[in-house]
């Protein structure tokens, strides 16, 4: 276990960014800083900490708490150090007689309304005001209030009317207002920080009050998003994790990254022995850069889940009670299993998932194993069901499947396409990070069907909203090119240089065309032109624009076509290869990135590259000694077409819940009950498992050494911060299933598999577990070439050479309404919950979501007789379910949305098996579908209940 | 319309793929677009799958659209069986 002490100084300000550097003294200290940095931050870079309360440096300076004032020669009086900014030939000095007497003046003041009871507070050890009274010398208090704000009863029994009683409504932290010093530092991380103004201070002077939106609002029902974010901010014991009032101050920490979405964000693992007290967004971590969501910051508690399964179960029918058995007799059954289906049924019966949420030492190790071990090319991964498309679509013309930024980018964009991603709910702290951007004045425009929370919130509102009819992505990003390309509005400069200039010409005539205009894709869309094409003029002119999207984009027939589009216009308006432009994937899975970097493709070796290239199967042939098979292996749903058809008998899936997250759940189903060995690899009974005959549990993030890769390429580091209470990591288990059957591998550390990974694949050449201790993090592609990494792709030139232009001809999908299913339906996620909800679901988080909802139009309900909260039936093409319905204008008529998070809903026994052409990217973001009044549970939801509880039996031990 | 129905058999589905990709391959120049139709089954389909397609070819292409029946010749027939 490897504890890193890092440097984690508050600055008590934030950084400036001027170029232009200012040289002054302190306390007779010579200090150069750049222009606009405060002259308690420059103090604080030499070390000379100035006492403070209401300053922090994830916020700007607020000048309120008069605890940091200093005294500047010549100048009158005794400025706040935090709000008053360097200048050239300053002598300030931040200690003498006066401010000594001034600030035990002010301390005075503080603590004369403030209980005296550190002994018994919470934040015991780690308060900023017990630390400052003990900075500035306070030895007595002079005062005794009159009125206070701790008191719950004055001394003759009467209630005090100035307490408020602590409340305690959120799962993962309290607000104890007697604590408050009114610093503002929690309304202000609110604001600038997460971007939500969910706090803010109410009355005046004495009165002055942190609140929670209205007087009525207590934390769990005002807008607060539980970011953690004031929390964080707060000096004292007034906003506070509930986990550190049970358990107590941490005594160390370890820098990890979270295992929840694909921005990666960096944290602090506190922890007390093998106890974690609590995770804190960690202030170097390059993708959040200090900020965190409900679900890094709060939702872990799923790891000490009583649900977790810790032994290993067999059994030899799926009918058939589980059995727990020792690790040695799980794999003895199983390799045994799995070889008489290879014998029986040849090598190409079997094959593996991997999982988007483990390490990428893990991915690589199970794609090793079908390919080096079973002998075939069947690995797949969660990706086929999410950015498959992306990879083929941005491979296809920028020549490589990744985003093209980092992160920090978007501080220097000025306009945004947001399309069919909802990063308020699916990646929040990029949200924030975009949301503070565009408070300074950078454009939106918003590509979704659904009118998201990005699309209005506070203080910020897209310019356009393009509220298109599912399914009709292509003809939208078609008729935005139409535009650029007939109003003359493209760079033809940067065409001309980065992309082939005859290609461009051929797909200027494709979309010059006039039935791919605005007026007449309005149409198909129902977006009207005129908003299409002040959109199109906005992007191609505003400034760097810059495209993130998500799976609203990928999950169609069409995903890897729109993908294709949306790299079209990035090119054509030379928005790619600097700092706040490019196209941006936002990446569902912590680590599915890097699943795909790691060969999990049934068609790719790491590295993506083709398994029909010699010289690519070389490589691993002479590391493995093995023969790579030259044929592409089957993708997750041609495994379970072949299962049905009878010729694909066995499946290793680590990680991942096939049944509950890919579509048309009966078709899943058939598959999985056709095949003779399911091995689900997972921390709890999933869904998968009612059809598996082995359980291996699996280790969480917090058990193992490894690292994800995020959304902007970025390699983090994975810590075990505790013993995986299932006795082993991931990465041992794949191990030690490959040796039984029959294969010698002998990884004793995660290091010794990157270092496999580096020296087979170029694209991570040059990253090692000591370069990722020393740089923190690290981007692919990383080599020789570039042997700190790349944080921005395609800057001097294409991956590929020259940018490729490619047609992009709108097909609408089969999927289409009529008179039986009149309605589409289209589904996402919402903030508090992830994925399948197999991890949050486990957590405090369901106090915001605790079941799937249906949103409907009112007019679509009112013509239903659908009342909101009504039960409604939901069908489609493939099957039935229900759930309760909403009635919100969110959605147009004739639109209705649900997220997939609960399996008692099932949303996926609505969708159907239309799937992209490329990729075979499921159509999970279009169905045609009716809604109707039900009275309760579907039949095929209590059937799926009744076997899924016979499936989970387990039988007690003799 | 489901293409999961198991009494269709495998190849209504294959037949619906192969047609998918023929429409977005349709948007090329001709040549191109027949080339990479082939290359992308070649690259994309294991070896079941284009087993089931030239099932359909060897009976004469039935509901196949132009382009995948031209693009045949070139598509690479798979070896017997594993």
């Amino acid at each position: 276990m490897k504890d890193f002490i890092i440097p984690d100084r508050d600055f008590g300000t934030p950084a400036a960014k001027s170029k232009q550097m200012v040289t002054l003294t302190i306390d007779g200290f010579d200090i150069t800083v750049p222009e606009g940095t405060s002259i308690m931050r420059a103090a604080a870079e030499i070390g000379i900490s100035v006492p403070k309360l209401c300053a922090t440096d994830s916020i700007d300076a607020f000048g309120s708490c008069r605890l940091c004032l200093v005294e500047i020669e010549g100048r009158n009086g005794t400025p706040a150090s935090c709000t008053t900014p360097v200048a050239p030939g300053l002598k300030v000095h931040t200690q003498n007689a006066k401010l000594k007497q001034l600030r035990r003046g002010v301390m005075e003041l503080y603590i004369s309304d403030h209980p005296l009871d550190c002994l018994t507070c919470s934040a015991n050890g780690d308060c900023e005001l017990q630390d400052m009274a003990g900075a500035v010398g306070l030895r007595d208090v002079r005062y005794e209030a009159i009125d206070t704000h701790f008191k719950a009863k004055d001394t003759s029994g009467i209630a005090n009317p100035n307490y408020i009683p602590r409340d305690d409504s959120n799962p993962y932290f309290s607000y104890d207002p007697q604590k408050c010093i009114v610093c503002s530092r929690c309304v202000r991380a609110c604001e600038e920080v997460q971007g939500t103004f969910a706090l803010t201070i109410e009355g005046r002077g004495f009165d002055s009050r942190v609140s929670f939106g209205a007087k009525t609002d207590t934390a769990l029902s005002s807008d607060c998003v539980s970011c953690g974010a004031c929390v964080q901010a707060c000096p004292t014991a007034t906003l506070q994790e509930k986990s550190i009032i049970e358990i107590g101050t941490p005594e160390r920490s370890v820098i990890t990254t979270c295992a929840y979405c694909g921005v990666g964000c960096s944290f602090k693992a506190e922890m007390r022995g093998d106890e974690l007290v609590r995770m804190v967004p960690y202030k170097h971590g390059k993708a959040n850069r200090g900020h965190s969501c409900v679900k890094g910051r709060f939702a872990y508690g799923y790891a000490s889940h009583k649900d977790r399964i810790l032994n290993p179960m067999i059994r030899d029918s799926i009918n058939d009670p589980w059995q727990e058995v020792s690790w040695d007799e799980a794999m003895d059954f199983t390799a045994n299993r799995m070889k008489g289906i290879i014998e029986k049924h040849g090598r190409h019966s079997v094959g593996v998932i991997t999982s988007s949420r483990c390490t990428n030492e893990e991915a690589y190790l199970v794609q090793k194993l079908t390919r080096a071990v079973f002998m075939n090319n069947n690995t797949d991964t969660c990706a086929r069901v999410c950015h498959s498309p992306t990879g083929y679509g941005l491979g296809q013309t920028l020549g490589t499947s990744a985003g093209t930024q980092d992160f920090d980018s978007v501080e220097e964009t000025d306009v945004v396409i947001v399309i069919g991603a909802n990063p308020v709910s699916g990646h929040p702290v990029f949200a924030s990070r975009l949301k503070k951007r565009l408070r300074q004045g950078a454009k939106l425009i918003v590509i979704d069907p659904r009118r998201t929370e990005m699309v209005e919130a506070p203080h910020v509102k897209a310019e356009h909203h393009l509220a298109l009819t599912p399914g009709t992505n292509v003809a939208i990003v078609t008729a935005l090119a139409h535009v650029i390309v007939t109003e003359g509005l493209f760079d033809a400069q940067f065409i001309q240089d980065r992309c082939d200039w005859d290609e461009f010409q051929d797909y200027a005539e494709f979309v010059s065309q006039p039935q791919n205009s605005p007026e007449s894709v309005a149409l198909l869309t129902g977006v009207p032109a005129a908003e299409v094409r002040a959109a199109a003029r906005l992007f191609a002119k505003g400034g760097n624009g810059s495209i993130y999207y998500g799976l609203g984009v990928t999950e169609h027939s069409q995903g890897s076509t729109t993908v294709i589009g949306i790299a079209n216009l990035a090119m054509m308006t030379g928005n790619i290869g600097r700092p706040g432009v490019g196209v941006n994937p936002l990446r569902g899975q912590n680590n599915v990135q890097g699943s795909c970097d790691m060969g999990s493709f049934p068609h790719e070796l790491p590295g993506y590259r083709h398994v029909k290239g010699e010289g690519v199967r070389d490589i691993f042939e002479k590391a493995w000694g093995v023969k790579i098979d030259d044929e592409p292996g089957l993708r997750i749903p041609n495994m379970l077409d072949a299962a049905v058809e009878g010729t694909f008998k066995g499946l290793y899936c680590q990680g991942e819940d096939i049944l509950q997250s890919d579509p048309d759940t009966k078709h899943v189903a058939a598959g999985l009950a056709a095949m003779e060995c399911v091995i689900v690899h997972d921390l709890f009974l999933n869904e998968t498992a009612n059809y598996a005959h082995v359980f291996l549990p699996g280790s969480t993030f917090l058990e193992k050494d490894g690292t994800f890769t995020n959304a902007e390429r970025r390699i983090n580091r994975v810590r075990k911060v505790m013993a995986p209470r299932n006795g082993y990591a991931d990465w041992e288990i794949t191990q030690m299933l490959a040796n039984a059957m029959g294969a010698a591998w002998s990884y004793t550390h995660p290091t010794q598999i990157m270092d496999e990974i580096a020296m087979t694949t170029p694209s991570f050449a040059g990253v090692n577990y000591e370069k990722l201790e020393t740089m923190g993090s690290i981007q692919w592609p990383c080599n020789d070439a570039a042997p700190e990494g790349t944080p921005l792709m395609h800057v001097e030139a294409f991956v590929r050479g020259k940018g490729k232009f490619i047609n992009t001809e709108y097909v609408a999908t089969d999927e289409k309404t009529g008179p039986r299913f009149p309605l589409l339906l289209t589904t996402g996620r919402i903030l508090s919950q992830y994925n399948v909800g197999a991890q949050t679901r486990r957590t405090g988080n369901v106090a915001w979501h605790a079941e799937d909802v249906l949103e409907i139009h009112p007019h679509d309900a009112e013509v239903r007789g659908v009342k909101d909260g009504d039960f409604v039936r939901l069908a489609s093409r493939s099957g039935d379910t229900t759930l309760r319905a909403t009635i919100t204008d969110k959605v147009n008529p004739g639109v209705v949305y649900t997220t997939f998070h609960h399996p008692d809903t099932q949303a996926n026994v609505i969708t159907t098996d239309f799937s992209d052409w490329a990729t075979n990217c499921p159509e999970y973001k279009v169905t045609a579908v009716q809604v109707s009044p039900s009275n309760g549970p579907s039949e095929w939801q209590e059937e799926y209940n009744a076997q899924a509880a016979m499936s989970r039996r387990i039988a007690a031990a003799e | 319309m489901s293409l999961n129905d198991t009494h269709a058999g495998p190849h209504a589905k294959l037949i619906y793929m192969a047609n998918q990709i023929a429409k977005f391959m349709e948007s090329k120049p001709h040549a191109e677009g027949l080339t990479l139709l082939a290359s992308h089954i070649n690259d994309f389909w294991e070896p079941r799958m284009r087993r089931h397609l030239f099932e359909v070819l060897d009976a004469g292409g039935t509901g196949l659209r132009p382009l995948v029946l031209e693009a045949a010749a070139t598509i690479k027939r798979p070896a017997i069986a594993a």
